[in-house]
C-alpha cells in the first residue's frame, strides 16, 4: 500500500468507495506495481479478495506483498484470500491435458474460442461464498483483482469474450455484491496505419467506458530517466450519475518498499 | 563472456542478467554456478532467465546464446537446445572457450577507484570529471566464479562440451506434424519435452537447467508469423512462451529465447512476446543500414536495447544509468557498452581561426568581426 496515492486518490483502508471498477493500464511501461499496491489496500482493509494471478506466480506476490507488510500467505489460508495460480497451472491443463474440475476456470487455455464462462463461474462462486471462516471473522465488500487481463489476449481469447467476462464481473461483484473490481491490461503502441482490430489498445478503450476510475501509466514523454520511473495518469470518471471526468498526472519512481508520487516537476532528483 | 553477465544485485544490469525463482526456499541448497541475490534472495544465474533475445539480423543473437550455453557448460547446469535451423550440434560445437586466466578477471574485479583501463593507467587529469563515473563492466568485488570469461576466437574443449548433459531438439528431424492444433504440434513436443527434463532434474539432482531455443517465430518452426501481417495462427507462438513460463517457474530452468524481429511485421505481436518474458534485449546491428557508415557508430557494431527488466518477487528491479548501450565483437570478445560519442578531434576548427588570425593581423581593420578590438 502506498501511502501517497491514497492521499492522491483520496482512500484508505478504513474508508474506500465500494461498487468501485478501476482499470490500471500501461504502455511500454511496467503498472503492476499498483496491483500490488491494491493487493495489500484491500487485504488491510479486511476484504474478501479473489486474485486472478494469470502472469506471475503466487510466491512473486508473496514476496512482494511481505515487503509491504502483508501475508499473503496466511490471507490464503485464513480463507480471505483465494488466488487462482493461472500461469502454474495453465501448464498442467495445456500439456497433460486436465480437465479436472480443478481447472475449469483455466479451461481458456484450450479453448480460448469458447470465452471465459469457466473463469467467471470460479471468480462467482468463491465471492458468493459466506466469509465466515473457521474463526467466525466475516469479511468486508469482496473484490476482485486480475494481473494481467490482456495476456488472454495472447492466449488466442477473442477481445469480445473478454469484454463480456468483465462486464458479468461487474454486474456481480459492483452491482451486486457492492464490491470493487481492479483490472490491470497493458497496451501496446499505437499504430497510426495499423488499425489493431483485435488488440490490447480496442480492450483498453472499452473497459475504460466501463469503469469509475482508470490509472494509466507510461515513461516520460522526454525518454528515459533514472530517478522518475514515469508518469501517471489519474481519470475520475464516472460515478452513478455523476460524471466527474477529471484528469491529473503525476510523477512516480518505485523503490524497494513502495513508490512515491509527486507532482510533475517535483522529484527529489531535481529540486 | 568478457561483458558482465552476472546477476542484478550491485552491478549496473546490462539487462542480460536476471534471476530465476527457486521452487523452494530452502537455505541449504547450493547449486553450482548460482548464488542468491541480496537483493530479493532469489537464486540467479548468470545470464538468462527467460531471457528474450531480438535480433535484427540474427547473427548476433546467436552468440549471445553460445555464450549462455557455454556458461552452462562451465557451471556444470544442463542443457537444453532446440533449433530449427541449424543443428544443434553444430551449434555446440561452436561454443566459446573459456578463458581459464584469472588474471583477467581480477583485473576488472576491481572496484571503480582503480581505473583498470591500460591506456590511463594513472588518474585522470583533463577528463577528471569522468573518473567518477561508474564503468559498465563493474565486477562485483565479492566472486568472480559467478560468470566466466570467454575466449571467441577459440572453441570449446570437445572434452569440457562433452561432460556437461545436453539434450537437443532438432525440428526438421522431429516427426512431420499436422496442423490445425492451435499450439502446433512440434511446439508441443518441445514443451513437453522440455518439462519432462525439468521436472526430471527438480526431482533427482538439484540442478538448473538451461534451455536455449534458437530463432523462434522463423518460419522453419511452422510459424507464420513471418509470412503475413496478420497471421492467423498468431497465438500459436504466444501461447508456447506463456506455457514456457509456466514451466519455468515450476522448475530451476533458465530460458533463452532469441526472435528474429526482422521477420515478424506485426508490431503488437512482438510487444505481447516482449510482455510474455521476463527480460527482453533488442540488437540491432548496424551491418546493410546506413548506421554502418554513420561516423557517431564508427567504434561499433550494432546498438543493444533494454526493451524490459525483470521484476520478480521485488517492486522495483536494478534500474541502470542509461539505457544508451552499444556493442562490439573483437576478435577475442563480444564486449557491451554505454554509447558514447567519439572525442571530436576534427582538426579543421583550430584551423580556420588561425588563418582568420592571420589576416585580421595583416590588414588594418577592415573587421574580422571576431577580433573587434
Amino acid at each position: 500500500m502506498f501511502p501517497e496515492l491514497n492521499s492522491i486518490l483520496n482512500s484508505t483502508p478504513d474508508s474506500f468507495k465500494s461498487s468501485d471498477f478501476i482499470l490500471v493500464s500501461d504502455r511500454r511501461a511496467d503498472a503492476s506495481f499498483l496491483i500490488h499496491h491494491y493487493l495489500s489496500f484491500y487485504l488491510r482493509a479486511g476484504c474478501k479478495v479473489c486474485f486472478l494471478g494469470l502472469v506471475q506466480s503466487f510466491s512473486h506476490y508473496s514476496a512482494v506483498s511481505q515487503r509491504l507488510g502483508v501475508s499473503l500467505a496466511q490471507a490464503r489460508e485464513k480463507g480471505q484470500l483465494v488466488f487462482l495460480e493461472g500461469l502454474k497451472d495453465s501448464v498442467g491443463v495445456l500439456l497433460q491435458e486436465d480437465t479436472s474440475q480443478e481447472t475449469q476456470p483455466l479451461s481458456y487455455v484450450r479453448s480460448p474460442g469458447a470465452g471465459l464462462e469457466g473463469l467467471f463461474r470460479f471468480v462467482e462462486c468463491s465471492m458468493r461464498q459466506s466469509g465466515d471462516g473457521d474463526a467466525g471473522e466475516s469479511w468486508g465488500p469482496p473484490v476482485l483483482l486480475i494481473d494481467d487481463l490482456s495476456v488472454l489476449l495472447s492466449l488466442g481469447v477473442s477481445v469480445g469474450a473478454i469484454l463480456d467476462f468483465t462486464l458479468y464481473c461487474q454486474a456481480t461483484m459492483c452491482s451486486e455484491l457492492q464490491g470493487n473490481m481492479v483490472i490491470l491490461v497493458r497496451c501496446e503502441e499505437e499504430d497510426a496505419d495499423d488499425v489493431d482490430e483485435e488488440g490490447s489498445n480496442l480492450l483498453q478503450r472499452g473497459l475504460v467506458h466501463q469503469c469509475n476510475l482508470a490509472l494509466h501509466v507510461e515513461g516520460l514523454p522526454t525518454g528515459y530517466c533514472r530517478d522518475i520511473h514515469g508518469q501517471m495518469e489519474v481519470w475520475w470518471r464516472q460515478r452513478g450519475e455523476n460524471i466527474y471526468n477529471q484528469r491529473k498526472i503525476f510523477h512516480f519512481k518505485v523503490h524497494d518498499k513502495g513508490a512515491s508520487f509527486f507532482a510533475r516537476g517535483t522529484s527529489s532528483a531535481v529540486l | 563472456m568478457a561483458a558482465p553477465v552476472r546477476g542484478m544485485a550491485g552491478s549496473i544490469s546490462i539487462g542480460n542478467t536476471t534471476s530465476f525463482q527457486k521452487k523452494t526456499r530452502s537455505k541449504l541448497v547450493s547449486i553450482p554456478g548460482t548464488r542468491p541475490s541480496v537483493q530479493n534472495g532469489q537464486l540467479l544465474v548468470s545470464s538468462g532467465y527467460n531471457s528474450l533475445e531480438e535480433d535484427r539480423y540474427d547473427s548476433y543473437s546467436r552468440m549471445l546464446l553460445k555464450y549462455f550455453l557455454a556458461e552452462g557448460v562451465v557451471c556444470g547446469h544442463e542443457l537444453f537446445l532446440a533449433s530449427a535451423r541449424d543443428h544443434p550440434d553444430q551449434i555446440m560445437q561452436e561454443l566459446p572457450s573459456p578463458i581459464v586466466d584469472d588474471v583477467a578477471g581480477m583485473k576488472i574485479s576491481e572496484g571503480q577507484s582503480q581505473p583498470s583501463d591500460p591506456e590511463n593507467p594513472d588518474t585522470m587529469k583533463i577528463a577528471w570529471r569522468y573518473q567518477n563515473q561508474p564503468k559498465v563492466q563493474i565486477a562485483l568485488a565479492s566472486s568472480v566464479r559467478f560468470g566466466h570469461y570467454y575466449d571467441v576466437s577459440k572453441t570449446m574443449e570437445p572434452e569440457l562440451r562433452q561432460a556437461a548433459k545436453c539434450h537437443s531438439f532438432y525440428q526438421l528431424q522431429e516427426t512431420p506434424v499436422t496442423t490445425g492444433s492451435r499450439v502446433s504440434n512440434n511446439k508441443n513436443m518441445l514443451l513437453e519435452t522440455s518439462q519432462q527434463e525439468a521436472s526430471a532434474l527438480l526431482m533427482n539432482v538439484r540442478n538448473v537447467l538451461r534451455l536455449g531455443l534458437h530463432s523462434l517465430g522463423s518460419v522453419l518452426w511452422g510459424d507464420d508469423v513471418c509470412c503475413k501481417d496478420n497471421p492467423a495462427h498468431c497465438h500459436a507462438l504466444t501461447t508456447f512462451l506463456y506455457i514456457l513460463r509456466g514451466l519455468l517457474r515450476t522448475s530451476l530452468s533458465v530460458a533463452m529465447v532469441t526472435v528474429p524481429s526482422h521477420l515478424i511485421q506485426n508490431r503488437a505481436v512482438m510487444g505481447r512476446i516482449i510482455r510474455l518474458s521476463d527480460t527482453a534485449i533488442a540488437l540491432e546491428s548496424f551491418k546493410g543500414s546506413e548506421k554502418e557508415t554513420n561516423p557517431l557508430y564508427k567504434d561499433y557494431h550494432g546498438l543493444l536495447h533494454v526493451r524490459q527488466l525483470p521484476r520478480l518477487n521485488c517492486l522495483s528491479c536494478e534500474v541502470p544509468d542509461t539505457k544508451d548501450l552499444a556493442f562490439k565483437l573483437k576478435r577475442k570478445q563480444f564486449t557491451i557498452e554505454r554509447l558514447h560519442l567519439p572525442p571530436d578531434l576534427s582538426e579543421t576548427v583550430s584551423r580556420v581561426s588561425k588563418t582568420e588570425l592571420a589576416a585580421g593581423c595583416g590588414t588594418t581593420a577592415t573587421g574580422n568581426k571576431h577580433l573587434d578590438f
